[in-house]
C-alpha cells in the first residue's frame, strides 16, 4: 500500500440516470493488493460505482485507468475514442464481478460456469484450464459440487462458485457487490472465509458490504458513500469506531442495531 | 393428558393397523362407458358408410402418395430451417443498439404478419411478372421463372413468412432470460454476441421451443396450401389421383393418416428436445441429482 503505482484510479466519477444524480464526483484510488470496503445506505451509488468501474454502465463524466490503462476510451491526441464492444470485453478481463444475486449460468454446472470464460473468452486449452478449475473449486471448499447445477445448489455455494468463477479469469482486481446480502445468515460466514483468504493472499479486492465486522477484520480502507458522493474514507478503525461525519454515525449506529 | 379423561374419548394414534381402502372412480367408469359408446357409433357409421376402406389401404402406399408425403417433409424441414435461421437473425435485430438494425426487424415482421400467407405465396410464384429477368446486371443473370420454381416460391413464401412469427418468439425468448445472466457474461470478458449465443440463447430456449414445437407441427399441414401454386405435397398429389378415380374421402383419408402420423413423431421429439434444454431448472434438478451427484 506504500509507493507502488495504484492498481485502480478513479478521478471525479459522475453518473446520471435522467435528472438523477447517481454519482457525483466519485474519487478513489486502490494500491495493488489493497482491501477497499465501501459500507452506504440503500441507494447511496454503491453498486453503480462498481459497475461503472467495469463498464456495465456507461460514466456521464470522470475517468478511470486499471493497472494504468484508461478504461473505455482509446486517446488518440487530444481527443478520447469510445471503444468498441470486443475491446470493452477485453478491459473487462482486468476485474472480476461477484454479484449480489450470483448470477450463475443456469445451464451449466458449477464447473462449466468456472472453465466458459477462460475457454470461450480467453481460448485458454482444456486440460490446463480443467485442473485450474478443479483446484478452485477445491480452494472454495466446493470440490464434490462440480456437477452440481446452480438450482441444487443453496446460496452460500453459488456465491463461492462465482467467486471461482470470476478468480478463474486471473482477474487483477475483484470488485464484490454485497456479495453476502441474499444469504441466510447462517450461509453468511462460509462466503467471509472465502474472501478473508482471498484478501490473505494478496488480491486487490472493493467490496461493498454491510458486514461491518468483515470491514474492519480484513479492510485495509473504508469508504463511506452516501448520495452518490464520498462522505469520509479512512482505516477501518477510524471510519467504523471514531467516524468525523455525523452521516457516518448514524448509518453505522443503525446496522449495528 | 389428563389421567381423568376417559379411555374411550381419546382419539385412537395408531393407524398401523388399519388398511386404505382404494378409492373407487366411479366418475371415470361412466365417462369410458359414454366415450366408447360414442366411438363405437362412430365407427359404426363409416363402416357402414360409403367408404371403400380397400382403397384406402391399397393408395396409402402409393408412390405418388410416398413421394408427396417425401416432398411435404421436405418442405416442412427446409421453410422452418429458413424461417428459424430468419427468426433468430431478425430477433437479434430486433433487439440491437443500432437504430437501422432495429428499424429494419420492425419493418419485416409487420409486413410478413400483415398480409394473408397465400398472397405471399402468389406474389412469389408471380414474381416473373414483375421482374422477368434478375440476378447481378451484366455479370450474371437468369429468367425468373426458371428460378422460381413451386418449390422455391413455396419455401420462400413459407419460410419468410415463418420467420416473421419466429422472430417474436425467439425475442420473448430472450427476454425470459434475467438480465444479470448477460452481465455475469459481460463481467467475464464476453462479447454482446458471445454472451447472446453461450449463455442467452441456451437458456432462451426452454422458453422458445414448446412454441417453436407448434409452429413444426403447424408447417407441416401449412405446407397443404402450396398446392394453390402446384407444389406436389401429399394433399394435392392426393386431390390429382380423386380427380382421376373419384374415390375423394378415401384419398382424403390416406392423407389425413399421414398427416397424423408425421405430427405424431414431432410431437415425441419435442418432448425430447423440451427435457434436453429444461437441464438445470428447478423441476429436473431432483431427477438429475441422484444422477450426477452420489
Ligand atoms: N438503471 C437505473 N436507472 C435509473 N436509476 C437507477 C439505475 N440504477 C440505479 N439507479 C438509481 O441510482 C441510485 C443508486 O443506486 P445503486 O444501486 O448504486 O445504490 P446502492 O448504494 O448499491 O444501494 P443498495 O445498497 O440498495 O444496493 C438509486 O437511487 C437507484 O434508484
Ligand atoms: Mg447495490
Amino acid at each position: 500500500m506504500t509507493g507502488a503505482a495504484p492498481m485502480l484510479v478513479a478521478r471525479n466519477l459522475t453518473k446520471q440516470f435522467g435528472s438523477f444524480t447517481a454519482l457525483q464526483d466519485v474519487s478513489l484510488d486502490i494500491s495493488p493488493g489493497e482491501v477497499l470496503c465501501i459500507i452506504g445506505p440503500s441507494g447511496s451509488g454503491k453498486s453503480t460505482f462498481l459497475r461503472c468501474l467495469n463498464q456495465l454502465e456507461r460514466l456521464d463524466g470522470g475517468a478511470v485507468w486499471i493497472d494504468g490503462e484508461l478504461i473505455g476510451y482509446r486517446r488518440v491526441g487530444d481527443k478520447l475514442h469510445p471503444l468498441s464492444d470486443a475491446e470493452v470485453a477485453r478491459q473487462r478481463l482486468a476485474t472480476g464481478m461477484v454479484f449480489q444475486r450470483f448470477n450463475l449460468f443456469q445451464h451449466m454446472t458449477a464447473l462449466q460456469n468456472i472453465v466458459e470464460g477462460p475457454i470461450t473468452v480467453q481460448k485458454r486449452p482444456r486440460a490446463e484450464v480443467m485442473a485450474e478449475a478443479l483446484a478452485l473449486l477445491d480452494r472454495v471448499g466446493l470440490a464434490d459440487k462440480r456437477d452440481a447445477y446452480p438450482a441444487q445448489l443453496s446460496g452460500g455455494q453459488q456465491q463461492r462458485v462465482a467467486i471461482a468463477r470470476a478468480l478463474a479469469m486471473k482477474p487483477k482486481l475483484m470488485l464484490f457487490d454485497e456479495p453476502t446480502s441474499a444469504l441466510d445468515p447462517e450461509l453468511v460466514g462460509e462466503v467471509l472465509a472465502v474472501m478473508r483468504g482471498l484478501a490473505g493472499s494478496g488480491m486487490t479486492m472493493i467490496v461493498v458490504t454491510h458486514e461491518l465486522g468483515f470491514a474492519r477484520e480484513v479492510g485495509h480502507r473504508v469508504v463511506f458513500m452516501d448520495r452518490g458522493a464520498v462522505v469520509e474514507a479512512g482505516s477501518p478503525q477510524q471510519i467504523l469506531s471514531n467516524p468525523q461525519q455525523a452521516r457516518t454515525r448514524d448509518f453505522i449506529t443503525a446496522v449495528l442495531n | 393428558m389428563q389421567p381423568t379423561v376417559s379411555q374411550s374419548a381419546a382419539p385412537d394414534y395408531d393407524i398401523g393397523k388399519l388398511s386404505i381402502v382404494k378409492p373407487r372412480h366411479y366418475g371415470r367408469w361412466l365417462a369410458a362407458a359414454a366415450i366408447l359408446a360414442i366411438l363405437l357409433f362412430i365407427v359404426k357409421a363409416f363402416a357402414d358408410g360409403q367408404i371403400a376402406w380397400r382403397v384406402v389401404g391399397q393408395f396409402f402406399t402409393a408412390p405418388a402418395i410416398l413421394s408427396g408425403l417425401v416432398n411435404t417433409i421436405a418442405m416442412t424441414v427446409c421453410a422452418m430451417a429458413l424461417g428459424i435461421t430468419l427468426g433468430v437473425i431478425f430477433a437479434v435485430m430486433a433487439m440491437s443498439p443500432n437504430p437501422v438494425l432495429r428499424g429494419t426487424a420492425v419493418l419485416y415482421i409487420w409486413f410478413f404478419r400483415g398480409t394473408p400467407l397465400i398472397l405471399q405465396l402468389l406474389l412469389w410464384f408471380n414474381l416473373a411478372l414483375v421482374f422477368p429477368r434478375i440476378g447481378i446486371p451484366d455479370v450474371f443473370s437468369i429468367r425468373t421463372v426458371e428460378l422460381i420454381t413451386p418449390f422455391v416460391a413455396t419455401l420462400l413464401g413459407l419460410g419468410i413468412n415463418q420467420g416473421a412469427y419466429t422472430a417474436e418468439v425467439v425475442r420473448s425468448g430472450i427476454l425470459s432470460v434475467d438480465s444479470g445472466q448477460t452481465e455475469a457474461a459481460s463481467a467475464i470478458g464476453m462479447t454482446r454476441l458471445t454472451a447472446l449465443r453461450r449463455i442467452v440463447m441456451p437458456q432462451a430456449m426452454r422458453v422458445i421451443i414448446p412454441p417453436v414445437g407448434n409452429e413444426v407441427i403447424s408447417m407441416v399441414k401449412l405446407t397443404s396450401i402450396a398446392s394453390v401454386i402446384q407444389y406436389s405435397e401429399i394433399l394435392r398429389n392426393a386431390q390429382t389421383i380423386y380427380y382421376a378415380n373419384n374415390y375423394v374421402i378415401e384419398l382424403l383419408f390416406v392423407a389425413a393418416i399421414w398427416y397424423l402420423a408425421v405430427v405424431t413423431v414431432l410431437s415425441i421429439g419435442q418432448h425430447f428436445l423440451e427435457r434436453h434444454f429444461g437441464r438445470g431448472q428447478r423441476k429436473t434438478a431432483s431427477a438429475q441429482k441422484t444422477g450426477a451427484l452420489t
